[in-house]
């Protein structure tokens, strides 16, 4: 439902496919494995597939790097975290 | 464009606090049970970048809006794609039932898949036009590089060399 009625909105509100290719080439730039190929070698549907497991990779290292932070974090104490926090925010 | 350095800053800020309230065991947990450590930091981590964002971005204001209605407990069962989770709709369910429908066969099933899961991957990317969930996923994507770079800078710093 939710595509059928974006497709007709898109042709009420003006919004080309071109943009939309445009748009989806922007994503490619970000994703790490296609972004060296050219746009007209890589389908939308690839990109659209390589932004998914892409996302979900992140996700899966943010777990990750929770994790070890959790075990890093129960031995140091907040002094530290002050000296990384201005060391981040110069 | 946003400024990556400004967003990583302001990142780092509010997650190191997030941090430190973790570490000395000053967070509370409205939900009544306590969270296992890394989980508490991986919401904390989500939470503080949407907080660094602001509520400018669709899927920044989700993700406060969850955080603030406390969908955690469920985010730890529920899978691993979106940690800090839904309140239980079945959105699968309904997807489903959608891509049936929506068999115009236009744009190929393989696009009409990957929007759906792209829609479940982003959060507030449910009601989106497709244009408009593009932008908010590569939005969504720079600023989740960034939040891992931060945090693996953290961890390096902490582990023992």
């Amino acid at each position: 439902m939710s595509s059928r009625r974006s497709r007709r909105q898109s042709a009420s509100s003006g919004i080309t496919d071109d943009q939309i290719a445009d748009l989806v080439s922007r994503l490619q730039q970000l994703l790490p494995e296609i972004r060296s190929r050219r746009s007209d070698k890589v389908s939308a549907a690839m990109v659209l597939q390589e932004t998914c497991s892409y996302i979900r990779s992140l996700h899966r290292e943010v777990d990750d790097l929770s994790e070890r932070l959790s075990e890093l974090l129960a031995t140091s104490d907040n002094a530290q975290a002050a000296i990384i926090r201005s060391l981040l925010t110069q | 464009m946003t400024n990556p350095g400004g967003l990583r800053s302001s990142f780092a800020r509010i997650f190191l606090r997030s941090l430190s309230r973790i570490n000395s065991g000053r967070v509370s947990s409205s939900r009544g049970r306590t969270l296992p450590k890394h989980r508490s930091i991986s919401i904390a981590a989500y939470a503080s970048m949407a907080s660094a964002v602001g509520t400018r971005r669709a899927w920044s204001r989700e993700v406060l809006r969850r955080i603030r209605r406390g969908g955690a407990r469920r985010a730890s069962r529920r899978t691993s794609e979106f940690p800090v989770g839904r309140k239980g709709r079945k959105e699968p369910g309904n997807g489903k039932k959608l891509k049936k429908e929506a068999g115009d066969g236009n744009e190929g099933s393989s696009i009409q898949g990957m929007r759906k899961k792209l829609r479940r991957l982003v959060p507030g990317g449910e009601g989106m036009e497709f244009h408009r969930l593009l932008a908010e996923t590569a939005h969504y994507i720079k600023c989740l590089k960034t939040q891992v770079g931060v945090m693996r800078s953290i961890a390096d710093y902490y582990t023992p060399v």
